[in-house]
């Protein structure tokens, strides 16, 4: 009667657990990819929005299958929950309409179809010859250590190997920020 | 324990969890309207059932048999799915809240708590910060000016506040050393209450930081802005009638009591005694499931009662005071609040 034993009872069965992730994600796959194509498809600036928060969630639980629970949790924050949300509120605060139907360039046409299609080709042609690119290792790597979380792992990672790329990108942001509060002060400046 | 027994305790838990909290929103409403009308000088509802004990049921049967309106201009497809978001959100973040006894199992499974996830309170934030959805959409596809300020006012004010509300944890879970709301449970569970995080924790600013975010999550007074009803008509639901108007009550509800959940979790010991270990600990499997749970609602119940207190006593805060307050004082204390946690605990090794 004890956590430990519920715990080793389903890691007992491996088949059937195994069987369960692959049913889980060819439906979260799927809801992605559906979730997608909606997003190119619909006319409505928040149809669209909508169609990639649920395209970013189910990605989220993607990353869970693959034993990545801490992105899986940071994906749903940060990106369905913080940046789609701004998404939303500036297309609900411009009130935009619906989009306009055109039928494209015709340089997009011929050119653009062929290329697309020629990418997909090489990226599917580079993943399927490269071996482990499409095992996703990713849990093995995350959980090799015993009685060591996710978050542990991934905390010394980010604060020793990867320290220097880490202080970069905050930089980085932080130029954005300051650039955005350069661009809104000038707008206020002028009012005066 | 087959997966078929897993999945029927599962479902059981689930149910009766969910019956649970639904009854305690609607009380909670019961017990707002009792405690601000006493803070008015007046008896608030008091004649149907004794004290008024039965006004949720008469209430609820009252929002079914309401006419539904749908006002002929609103997007209907979103205006549809917003109280459905509202409403999920508020219902699933008590899904990995443990609210009882983590010693009390069926078959290595956790009797009180739904689902043991080892980042519980990221899931808890995740949930909270889908749920801005219900409310944004309400207000855009309702089609009307009163509404869509009131939504934007939501999820600026959201968005801002959950910065303060996030890094405001962040030292809970230092000290904790774990996102598993058990394991931060058990962390401050050794001398009653002096080893809360909120006490013997240091974490006091912390809690201060959590509480006023927490009132601006949950769109409660002094920041209710987003459904001021002296400016904006009723905010964000000022189209909706019926059931999902009440869907959007019963959300806002839930919020307080998963709200209330996490404080207590966090800041105040979850289901452990404020007397630790200075009371004999009654080895009856009864009491033993019995008391942690008593303590857990209790704390909880103190934590709405504050609310509502709250609530009677002080005024709205003014839109651009809310953010000021919000961007400029809350986050920066809350920072140096981690700052001041990680201090400390590099100190004490």
């Amino acid at each position: 009667m004890s956590t430990g034993e519920a715990e080793g009872s389903f890691h007992n069965e491996p088949e059937r657990l195994g069987t369960m992730q692959l049913i889980l994600f060819l439906i979260f796959a799927a809801i992605c990819l559906a979730g997608a194509i909606n997003m190119l498809l619909q006319s409505h600036p928040i149809n669209s929005a909508l169609s990639l928060i649920v395209v970013m969630t189910s990605l989220a639980v993607l990353y869970l299958l693959l034993g990545a629970e801490f992105l899986a949790a940071a994906q749903v924050i940060v990106y369905a929950g913080a940046i789609m949300v701004l998404f939303t509120f500036v297309v609900m605060l411009l009130n935009a309409g619906r989009e306009e139907r055109t039928l494209g360039s015709r340089a997009a046409r011929t050119v653009g179809f062929p290329a697309i299609a020629a990418l997909l080709a090489v990226l599917a042609t580079v993943i399927i010859k490269t071996q482990n690119l499409g095992a996703a290792a990713l849990s093995d790597n995350l959980s090799s250590q015993p009685g060591a979380t996710n978050l542990d792992l991934l905390g010394k990672e980010l604060f020793t190997n990867l320290l220097l790329p880490f202080e970069v990108t905050s930089v980085l942001i932080l130029i954005a920020v300051l650039g955005a509060v350069a661009l809104a002060r000038r707008g206020g400046g002028e009012e005066k | 324990m087959t997966i078929l027994a897993f999945l029927l305790w599962s479902i059981v838990k689930v149910v009766v969890v969910v019956v649970i909290f639904l009854m305690g929103v609607a009380y909670t409403v019961l017990l707002e309207r009792k405690l601000v009308g006493r803070i008015q000088n007046r008896w608030g509802p008091n004649r149907v059932g004794p004290f008024g004990l039965l006004q949720p049921l008469v209430d609820g049967a009252k929002s079914f048999l309401k006419e539904d309106i749908i006002p002929t201009a609103v997007y209907k497809p979103l205006y549809l799915l917003a109280p459905v978001i509202a409403l999920g959100c508020a219902l699933i973040s008590i899904g990995v809240v443990p609210f009882g006894s983590p010693d009390i199992t069926i078959g290595g499974m956790h009797l009180f708590q739904i689902a043991d996830v080892n980042i519980g309170l990221l899931v808890i934030l995740g949930i909270t910060s889908i749920g801005v959805y219900g409310i944004a959409l309400a207000g855009w596809s309702s089609n009307n000016k009163y509404s869509l300020l009131g939504s934007l006012r939501a999820s600026a004010q959201l968005i801002s506040y959950e910065l303060a509300l996030g890094l405001s944890l962040v030292g809970v879970v230092m000290r904790a050393g774990s996102l598993n709301l058990r394991e931060i449970v058990e962390s401050q569970g050794k001398y009653g209450l002096l080893s809360w995080n909120l006490f013997g924790g240091m974490q006091f600013v912390a809690f201060f930081i959590y509480l006023m975010a927490a009132y601006a999550e949950t769109n409660r007074s002094p920041f209710d802005l987003p459904e001021a009803e002296s400016e904006l008509a009723a905010g964000y639901h000022t189209e909706y009638s019926s059931m999902k108007f009440a869907m959007f009550f019963m959300a806002e509800y839930g919020n307080m009591i998963n709200v209330g959940c996490v404080a207590t979790l966090l800041f105040l010991g979850g289901w452990t005694s404020p007397f630790g270990n200075a009371l004999p600990l009654p080895h009856n499997i009864v009491l033993d499931s019995l008391l942690p749970i008593f303590w857990f609602v209790l704390k909880v119940f103190s934590f709405l009662f504050l609310y509502v207190w709250v609530r009677g006593t002080l005024p709205r805060f003014r839109y651009d005071q809310l953010m000021t307050f919000g961007w400029r004082y809350l986050m920066p204390l809350a920072i140096l609040n981690i700052l001041a946690t990680s201090l400390w605990i590099s100190w004490r090794g």
